[in-house]
């Protein structure tokens, strides 16, 4: 069951998060095209970091409390999870700031090609 | 490079993302800092029990503070420590955290998944947040 104490947390974030898209209708798993265009390029960047992190010694895991599966060779899958999870929740909470609050974040309008508010 | 130069150099380069080139702005919002606070106190928490148990462990080569200790728990604070964590982490949440959500803003600026947009929060959590 150790394996499971890393992603263990990732589902405790998982969980923590995903009553605002019923609670505050925050509307961010429906619109999961914008979501993955959002996730997938971060989750790959920072997955490439800590590919170079691992290898560079600058951290290091107990095998004990992650998971067995590697991605790449040395990447533990838990990182990778968390690097799709964290910005989920990251989503999660500033569209349900928004919902909560009303503030404008900045996508209110659309943009014309030149940049500029139409 | 060190974690320390790297965890900063991601700052500088997804600040001057969403300043000058998503020009998102997002650094100068309110919600963005609202939205923020909430997201770094769970990172307290659940940073410190990924750290604190030791099931991510750092060399001190790399880091401002000394290397997680073989034997016990690295310092709750100080020693280049936050809540068990290297301050290093707090910088490389942030820029995961800004970066993610300049994409999320951009994309929706050019009208990818603006709706349904957010709200409102249903009647019972209405009462709550008023």
């Amino acid at each position: 069951m150790t394996h499971f104490a890393y992603i263990g947390v990732l589902i405790f974030c998982l969980i923590g998060t995903a009553w605002l898209e019923v609670a505050m209708r925050t509307n961010v798993y429906r619109r999961w095209s914008r979501l993955m265009l959002s996730v997938v390029p971060v989750a790959i960047l920072f997955t490439i970091w800590d590919k170079y992190a691992i290898a560079q010694k600058h951290w290091t895991f107990d095998a004990k409390y992650i998971s067995t599966v590697t991605i790449c060779g040395t990447i533990p899958l838990d990182e990778v999870l968390f690097f799709i999870v964290i910005p989920i929740c990251a989503i999660l909470t500033l569209e349900g700031v928004r919902s909560a609050h009303g503030d404008a974040v900045g996508d209110e309008c659309l943009l014309g090609a030149d940049g500029e508010a139409r | 490079m060190t974690y320390t130069q790297l965890s900063l150099l991601s700052i500088v380069g997804v600040i001057v993302g969403d300043l000058w080139i998503a020009r998102t702005r997002l650094v100068q919002r309110r919600i963005f800092w609202k939205s923020y606070a909430i997201i770094f106190s769970f990172q307290l928490l659940t940073n410190g029990i990924l750290t604190g148990y030791r099931i991510v462990r750092y060399n001190g080569d790399n880091i401002l503070g000394s290397s997680t200790p073989t034997d016990a728990a690295p310092a709750f604070l100080g020693d280049g420590r936050i809540a068990f964590a290297p301050v290093e982490d707090l910088l490389f949440g942030f820029s995961l955290i800004l970066l993610t959500l300049v994409l999320w803003v951009s994309l929706g600026r050019v009208g990818i998944g603006r709706t349904p947009s957010a709200g409102p929060p249903r009647s019972f959590m209405r009462r709550l947040t008023k």
